[in-house]
């Protein structure tokens, strides 16, 4: 008797650092958040209970389109980072020794030791008109005038493939190593060539961590501010800068809200209708790697 | 069980947040550069038992963080002087200051009966000047010697070589710019809405003409001197640096006349020192503590005076900048009536949206 009270003394220990995370962090300030985007402002001080922020966001093509912007963008930024990551997760999972993986390992986590910021700043000062790659491009007698790499969609692209690639890498590392060589070899046995045995034997084996690497690199990419913002241009708008425009310098907290929950839902969509399409579940892919 | 450990923890930070430290803390939230370190170890050694932090933010962002908290968190805040009446209408982020015990006789007359008029409420008044400056353009004298309007940021000989800040700031300007006075509109919204759209159409078949819309003063400062661009609307404080490192690059007041704003002071609701507070805005506007300021921040402090109190190389950007007649033609932002903000952030979101004429 005695030892199970322990037990389960041990367990609600254990668990009440999560449970107060996700209750004091996570539940509450969505709940506010929730309360405060049904509030319709409509004069100082005064609020009515309504979905008008929600329906503002249907009626204004600016804000969905930009919500759509952002998803594609962001699903592009996704298959992007999963073409050049499986590549690599592949080399380091099966064909790197086992010391070199470790060093191939730490490569592609050092970037992340810099903070968004600096790494962005970085890019400015490659790709910008008189930064070097512009410049050193002229000096080797390869373009004439400066080129502007900057403030377009193409760098922003880029710069957040680069900053969420190791989101991919690491669920798929985890799931090809698991996955036994002769299951491989056992498919060239079988007379098949190397296309098919990445179609039929490597590819559905690494599906939970393609699919796992994938939800989180979009929702990563589809939430992020500071590299849309750094990098892009005239005509880049991004989600996350609308919902901060909303909130800081409109004093609208109603429709920020609204549409914090509005990019929730949208992501939520896309990660729901991908695992449908792909025939797996949150319990078979996150979960597991 | 869990919720009321949760609770007990709670309480326990709590009562040691709220529990009186020995010495007064003294929370500043203000520009960058407006607390230079050398002032606030000065302010620190003649009052030993006073502490100061400071917070760097702008004005969107100081009123987002006093909105969060009713006014509380911070002692003193510097928000613009057309971002006191309306906020505090709205929100009840600040209280009234106790003038007796400010030296408003310091303060440039001007300037502290613009500030009040702007800022009292039911009698009470809720902000005094500290220091004012302009937003204007700036242009490198060699590659775009015939800007001087706010409209010739569109001109297509200087194509791909000009910037703005996607802001208020902009829209005000190019609608004095066609003509309009955004200002006077403010008391007729039907008419504002207007000139709004008609600066937006403006503006968006201006796009092809711009490099970029600068963010924040560091990268203006890049696209500028590495000669990416060659004109922009810019705060003067940041063109005067520049004017130091390339003489070329001089601030310019439009024709129309140079935005103007103050910057002021003014307590929280929820502030816990207010002594030290006043203590600040005294401090800092003593005549050698001023030119400190100003050398940090390019501004001109809103006293008696003031321009004589900037280090040479600022003073001398400014008389490069300024004739008199510039400064008599300047125009003061005006108080921000409810609703504004709306309105032109609508508009900046559609001109963002907008890809250009073609």
């Amino acid at each position: 008797m005695m030892q199970r009270d322990i037990k389960r003394l041990s367990l609600i220990l254990l668990f009440a650092p999560f449970a107060l995370w996700i209750l004091l962090l996570i539940i509450l300030p969505h709940l506010g958040m929730f309360y405060i985007s049904l509030r319709e402002k409509v004069g100082p001080r005064m609020y009515e209970f309504g979905l008008e922020n929600y329906i503002n966001f249907f009626t204004e093509p600016i804000y969905w389109n930009t919500l759509i912007r952002t998803g594609s963008m962001s699903l592009l930024v996704t298959v992007l980072a999963l073409l050049l990551g499986f590549p690599i997760a592949y080399y380091i999972a099966k064909i790197a020794g086992n010391r070199t993986r470790g060093a191939l390992f730490l490569m592609c986590l050092i970037p992340l030791w810099v903070s968004d910021l600096i790494r962005a700043f970085g890019w400015i000062l490659l790709l910008r008109e008189t930064g070097i790659i512009s410049s050193s491009l002229q000096w080797a007698g390869l373009i004439n005038t400066p080129i502007e790499f900057l403030y377009n969609d193409a760098t922003v692209i880029m710069g957040l493939v680069y900053t969420v690639i190791l989101f991919m890498i690491v669920p798929l590392v985890s799931t090809l190593d698991g996955m036994d060589d002769a299951m491989i070899e056992a498919g060239y046995n079988l007379g098949g060539n190397g296309p098919t045995v990445l179609r039929r034997i490597i590819i559905p084996y690494a599906m939970p961590g393609i699919v796992s690497g994938c939800i989180v690199v979009f929702m990563l990419t589809a939430g992020s501010y500071l590299t849309p913002i750094l990098l892009g241009g005239k005509n880049s708008s991004w989600f996350t800068e609308q919902i901060y425009d909303q909130f800081i310098t409109r004093y609208n907290w109603e429709s920020g809200a609204a549409f914090g929950f509005l990019l929730l839902a949208f992501t939520s969509l896309v990660v729901w209708g991908g695992l449908k399409l792909s025939g797996q579940t949150l319990n078979s892919t996150v979960a597991r790697s | 069980m869990i919720m009321k450990l949760a609770i007990a923890g709670l309480l326990a930070t709590t009562v040691m947040a709220a529990a009186p430290a020995q010495a007064e803390t003294l929370r500043l939230l203000t520009w960058g550069s407006y607390a230079p370190d050398e002032l606030v170890k000065k302010f620190e050694e003649k009052y030993p038992d006073i502490t100061v932090e400071v917070t760097f933010s702008n004005n969107e962002e100081m009123i987002a963080k006093l909105r969060a908290t009713g006014g509380a968190g911070f002692d003193l805040a510097q928000p613009s002087h057309d971002r006191i009446y309306a906020v505090q209408q709205e929100y009840n982020i600040y209280k009234p200051l106790d003038l007796s015990k400010i030296n408003t006789d310091t303060m440039q007359a001007k300037l502290l009966d613009g500030v009040k008029a702007n800022t009292t409420i039911d009698g009470e008044v809720y902000a005094v000047p500290h220091q004012w400056g302009t937003s204007g353009l700036m242009a490198n004298k060699t590659m775009a010697p015939d800007v001087k309007a706010w409209g010739d940021l569109c001109d297509p000989q200087y194509a791909g070589k000009t910037s703005m800040r996607l802001r208020r700031t902009i829209l005000l300007g190019m609608a004095f710019d066609m003509g309009e006075d955004p200002f006077a509109a403010y008391a007729d919204l039907d008419k504002y809405q207007e000139i709004l759209d008609k600066v937006a159409d403006k503006l968006i078949s201006c796009k092809d003409n711009l490099k970029a819309y600068w963010k924040g003063g560091d990268d203006l400062s890049a696209m500028m001197m590495s000669g990416e661009i060659v004109a922009s609307e810019t705060w003067d404080s940041t063109a005067y640096k520049l004017y130091g490192e390339n003489k070329d690059i001089v601030f310019v007041p439009p024709k129309t006349g140079a935005l103007a704003w103050i910057d002021t002071f003014a307590i929280p609701r929820k502030g816990e020192a207010d002594d030290a507070a006043y203590k600040w805005i005294n401090f800092v506007l003593e005549p050698e503590n001023v030119k400190t300021m100003s050398a940090s921040t390019g501004a001109i402090a809103a006293v008696e005076g003031g321009k004589d109190l900037l280090p040479d190389d600022k003073k001398a950007a400014v008389n490069a900048a300024f004739t008199d007649e510039d400064i008599n033609n300047l125009k003061f932002f005006a108080n921000i009536p409810a609703g504004v903000e709306d309105m032109e952030g609508k508009t900046l979101e559609k001109i963002k949206a907008a890809t250009g004429s073609e």
